[in-house]
């Protein structure tokens, strides 16, 4: 394969490990399959077939490849929760609905390089016994999902999909399913009752776990975009040598999306932990906007957990504790996790000093109680009720007890939801008051205490009461 | 180990400190009712599928921790593992018991759970109390009681949404009161078989609707009103009628066909203001059709009959009771035997049937016989057969196929064979009999609940009561004995219908010692086989299976095998 040249002023930055998006911005790229083809591409879907489908999932386990949709869940175990004694057809689920705020890594993906996509699509159903694929994107992506379907037709006539896929007895068919404006459909059993034409209700688990009871209540394996396309490299390189890349039990890399207050956002891949806060910041994204001081970062996408930027956390190096600072922080998963957040999808967002907490809580908290689904109580009454509140603050209106009650009612959602919704609405309320409680206390007002009123009960009063 | 279940099908848990046994696949909920703790719930339902979004039956949880290979497990003095309490609690609706398991549900986690719950719900509930008639029987209002707060925090603007919507011919719906517990949703399209409801927006916003062109119109509707933990959905029937605490509830069954769905009969001062269904596994599990429910309002018509009425000339005059059975049983003793027919009714108890049955003897006539009525029966509780007690009329009064005689009867009457008729609870005029025809009759005497064109033309109208307002028993399509309860007095001077037939046979022979219903009951039981042995009190409030029929009751069927699917706990 050819050292790839990429279009000015779009260049990786050196500190980069283009694997997955090795072709994204390149210089006479294009989406279609000869250049694809071209370039060497779907000689891994040959060599996958060539194997034992459990030889392929041995691999992915091997190369400790996790989950890049947020969960950060280890795919090759995923995978193998498919009951053994199955009889009933296999799907197999790439989740494009891409929803997270400060996640902007699939799209280029699905709109640039869909074929990898595909051929990561084949080696995966093939591995898991797969012989229907779905590809979900979220409504907003139009181009892309006739980019898709006409890689899936190129894919077809190249017979590497179809009732024999490069002429072995493997058979495959993927279709693009195009969602409708929910964040919820992100979550595996929501996009899975919504690709079966319903409301995007998440399912209780137990006892609807996907891998046994998914798609139409059959074993389902529902996998991010970046993490399908993974799998074709750890094919290429074998697990083993994939696993050397990043850091242990961090292995591989991964497309951080940074936006916010930095000279450059956007996003970079790189190795798994290799890279630290501080260097994505000042390297990659050429430092903090003139005059400013960093006041905040949420790592992994809105859900994720705030950290501010002067917190200290003790963490374990060996069989040593070491204290280390925001800037330290190596943008893996374990240590992320340990210092009380999550890498979640790689949503990076950067906060400077010019930013009011009450203000970011509150655009935060307007985003879930839009996309609540409204099935279960503490998430649908909750996640509105908290926007209210912060809406209060922001515009002058908060009263002394709303920092009690939003802190409270963040932790009775917290754990009592039917899906990690909850999770996701309540721990940005929870950290921010948190870390930053001051600002929302002095958002309160005393003064601001008065008798509740009725305003329709004043309207009508006036009407009543003649002059 | 604990004493494992000696039967593999049992396992051992522990709820709030006691350690049970439960057969493998009990819902966690099931386990602690049947331990007798209730735990609060809003959507779950035994009957249906349970979704898990109500969130309000959160339990703290525990397992024994799980061996490594070779590891012996520790015990406690009773040969129990420890149990690891999990800090998530989990929903004790939809999750089963498993060997070691143990649940609380009144620790702090769970009491926290619950509180906010209700506050969740409480937060955008309109103030509806004094105008909603769910109050009273609430589970919103139950369990603020003990799980809610005296005061609210919540200082914003509630959601708006629509109120009183008419989503079908009877049920009104309130979307502000709604909890989106989705049970009439599935109540309408698991059990009902149509999937009229839906929800429609999202989060907050979410709205309790009809599906687009459709109409919550279906023979069960009224069932989801049953089901609504809260005040959203409501009877039109019912709604603003009565305050439920002030209704006196008596079980009884339903009449409207030969069913007989077990029901609540609610009344204040002997005038019926609804019936709800009660539970019967065998009969109508816990749910009963529209047409049924609502058929009580000619309880009250203007047509009701209060007095017993002599023909005088043309119009008929109000007499006593005294003068009426004298004329009637003139009446009947003069045309005594072949020349006499009695038509009694499918609607009639097995006890006034064995009454008709003494008094044929009494009269010496084999000229018997009742009305049959028949309808469509659904694929669900509705029964072909119209009649609440064909069998106790094959049974007890020994017609042996129901209706074949009324032609021969109608012949005899034409030809002057038949000069008199006995009816009782039937218009002959809806039966095939002409008016001509029962002019020609030289006697004609009936008893009914309403006016009507039989009793216009009867030279003695006897009022009787309905099945509401009397004590008896009867048999239903598919053989079980049941029980009717009085639920109200019958208005002015009608008399129980049993007790006209006892004077009426006093009248003709001098006989009838029957001083209660009981003993009527007592020497049915002597004559009838199917009923050797048993007495009104035995019968009990779920009825006795008594005799077999080829009938099956094609919702039980499918609730069964939802039950065997593990689809719902029945």
């Amino acid at each position: 394969m050819a050292k790839p040249k990429y279009i000015e002023g779009k260049e990786p930055h050196p500190r980069e490990h283009r694997m997955i998006f090795r072709n994204v911005d390149r210089k006479g790229w294009s989406a279609d399959i000869k250049c694809y083809l071209k370039d060497g591409g779907y000689e891994m879907a040959k060599k996958a077939l060539a194997m034992e489908p459990a030889e392929i999932t041995n691999e992915v386990k091997a190369s400790g490849l996790r989950g890049r949709g947020g969960a950060g869940f280890p795919t090759g175990v995923k995978w193998g929760f498919i009951p053994p004694n199955n009889t009933k057809p296999v799907y197999l689920i790439c989740n494009a609905d891409e929803s997270e705020p400060g996640t902007f890594k699939d799209r280029y993906i699905l709109h640039q390089d869909p074929h990898q996509l595909i051929e990561g699509m084949i080696i995966s159903c093939y591995a898991v016994g797969a012989k229907l694929a779905y590809i979900y994107i979220r409504e907003e992506f139009p181009e892309a999902a006739k980019i898709v379907e006409e890689a899936i037709r190129e894919a077809h006539e190249n017979k590497f999909l179809g009732k024999n896929v490069l002429g072995t007895d493997f058979e495959l068919e993927i279709y693009v399913h195009r969602g409708a404006g929910a964040y919820i459909c992100g979550e595996e059993t929501g996009l899975i009752e919504s690709l079966e034409g319903k409301r995007p209700y998440p399912r209780i688990k137990p006892p609807y776990f996907p891998a046994a009871l998914g798609l139409y209540m059959c074993p389902t394996i529902v996998n991010n975009v970046e993490s399908l396309c993974h799998v074709k490299h750890v094919i290429e390189m074998g697990g083993e040598a994939y696993g050397k890349l990043g850091t242990p039990r961090n292995t591989g890399t991964r497309i951080l999306c940074v936006s916010g207050d930095v000279n450059r956002p956007g996003y970079y891949e790189v190795q798994v932990g290799k890279v630290t806060m501080g260097e994505v910041i000042d390297e990659l994204c050429g430092g903090l906007k003139k005059g400013r001081k960093l006041k905040a970062v949420i790592p992994g996408g809105s859900s994720s957990k705030v950290l501010r930027a002067d917190e200290k956390f003790t963490i374990k190096q060996g069989d040593e504790e070491k204290e280390i600072g925001l800037l330290d922080i190596p943008m893996d998963f374990d240590t992320m996790a340990a210092c009380g957040s999550m890498a979640g999808s790689g949503g990076v967002i950067i906060m400077d000093d010019s930013r009011d907490m009450t203000w970011v809580l509150n655009n935060l908290n307007e985003f879930y109680a839009h996309e609540s689904c409204g099935q279960c109580t503490p998430c649908r009454e909750g996640s509105l009720w908290m926007k209210k509140i912060t809406a209060r603050l922001v515009r002058g209106g908060g009263l002394p007890e709303d920092v009690k009650t939003l802190q409270s009612v963040a932790d009775n959602i917290e754990g009592k939801t039917i899906c990690a919704f909850g999770e996701a609405c309540s721990w940005p309320t929870q950290s921010f008051l948190n870390k930053f409680g001051d600002e929302f206390k002095k958002a309160t007002k005393r003064s601001n205490v008065k008798k509740p009123t009725n305003p329709e009960a004043e309207i009508a009063a006036k009407g009543l009461v003649q002059k | 180990m604990a004493e494992a279940s000696t039967d593999d099908n049992l396992v051992n848990v522990q709820i709030d400190g006691r350690w049970m046994k439960f057969p493998r696949g009990t819902r966690m909920i099931e386990a602690c009712r049947q331990a007798e703790i209730d735990v609060p719930h809003y959507c779950y339902h035994p009957k249906l599928t349970s979704p898990g979004n109500c969130r309000m039956c959160l339990v703290e949880m525990g397992m024994p921790p799980r061996l490594a290979p070779g590891q012996e497990p520790e015990l406690d003095e009773d040969g129990h593992q420890p149990i690891g309490w999990m800090p998530r609690p989990v929903i004790a609706c939809a999750n089963t018991v498993a060997d070691g398991m143990g649940i609380r549900t009144q620790s702090t986690l769970a009491q926290e759970c619950r509180k906010g719950v209700m506050e969740f719900l409480l937060i955008n509930h309109p103030l509806d109390c004094p105008i909603c008639d769910q109050a009273g029987e609430c589970s919103l209002q139950e369990f603020s009681v003990e799980h809610g707060n005296g005061q609210s925090r919540f200082l914003d603007q509630k959601v708006k949404k629509p109120k009183n919507v008419k989503v079908g011919p009877r049920v009104r719906l309130d979307d502000e009161r709604c909890i989106m517990c989705s049970r009439c949703i599935r109540f309408s399209r698991e059990i009902a078989d149509d999937d009229c409801l839906g929800f429609t927006d999202r989060g907050s916003h979410t709205v309790l609707t009809v599906n687009p062109g459709k109409e919550l119109a279906h023979n069960y509707s009224l069932n989801t009103v049953d089901i609504c933990p809260v005040g959203a959905l409501t009877s039109e029937d019912f709604r603003f009628q009565m305050r439920v605490w002030f209704l006196k509830e008596t079980d009884s069954i339903c009449t409207s066909c030969g069913r007989g769905c077990n029901t609540v009969i609610g009344t204040r001062e002997d005038k019926v203001y609804r019936q709800t269904p009660r539970e019967n596994n065998e009969v109508n599990s816990t749910w009963m059709c529209d047409r049924g429910r609502l058929d009580f309002h000619y309880l009250t018509s203007e047509s009701r009959l209060t007095d017993p009425m002599i023909k005088d000339g043309d119009t008929h005059r109000a007499s006593d009771w005294t003068e009426a059975i004298r004329r009637a049983g003139e009446g009947l003793l003069k045309y005594k035997g072949d020349s006499l027919a009695i038509i009694a009714s499918g609607r009639m108890s097995n006890e006034e049937l064995f009454m008709i049955r003494r008094l044929a003897e009494a009269l010496e006539t084999k000229t018997i016989d009742i009305v049959p009525r028949s309808g469509e029966a659904d694929q669900f509780l509705v029964a072909e057969d119209e009649n609440p007690n064909t069998n106790g009329a094959i049974e007890v009064l020994k017609v042996r196929k129901p209706g074949s005689k009324l032609a021969n009867i109608r012949r005899k009457i034409e030809d002057g064979t038949i000069k008199a008729v006995l009816v009782f609870g039937e218009n002959l005029i809806k039966a095939g009999f002409e008016e001509s025809l029962l002019k020609k009759l030289k006697f004609l005497c009936s008893s009914h609940i309403l006016a009507n064109p039989t009793a216009q033309l009867s030279d003695v109208v006897l009022p009787g009561t309905a099945a509401a307002e009397k004590r008896g028993s009867m048999i239903n399509v598919t053989g079980r004995l049941q029980r009717l309860n009085q639920a109200a007095q019958p208005p002015g001077n009608a008399m129980q219908d049993w007790e006209i037939l006892r004077e009426l046979n006093q009248s003709v022979s001098a006989s009838d010692e029957f001083e209660m219903l009981e003993d009527v009951f007592a020497t049915l039981s002597t004559k009838v086989a199917s009923f050797r042995g048993l007495t009104l009190g035995k019968i009990g409030a779920a009825g006795i299976p008594l005799i077999e029929t080829e009938e099956t009751i094609p919702l039980l069927e499918k609730e069964r095998a939802r039950v065997a699917a593990g689809q719902i706990v029945g």
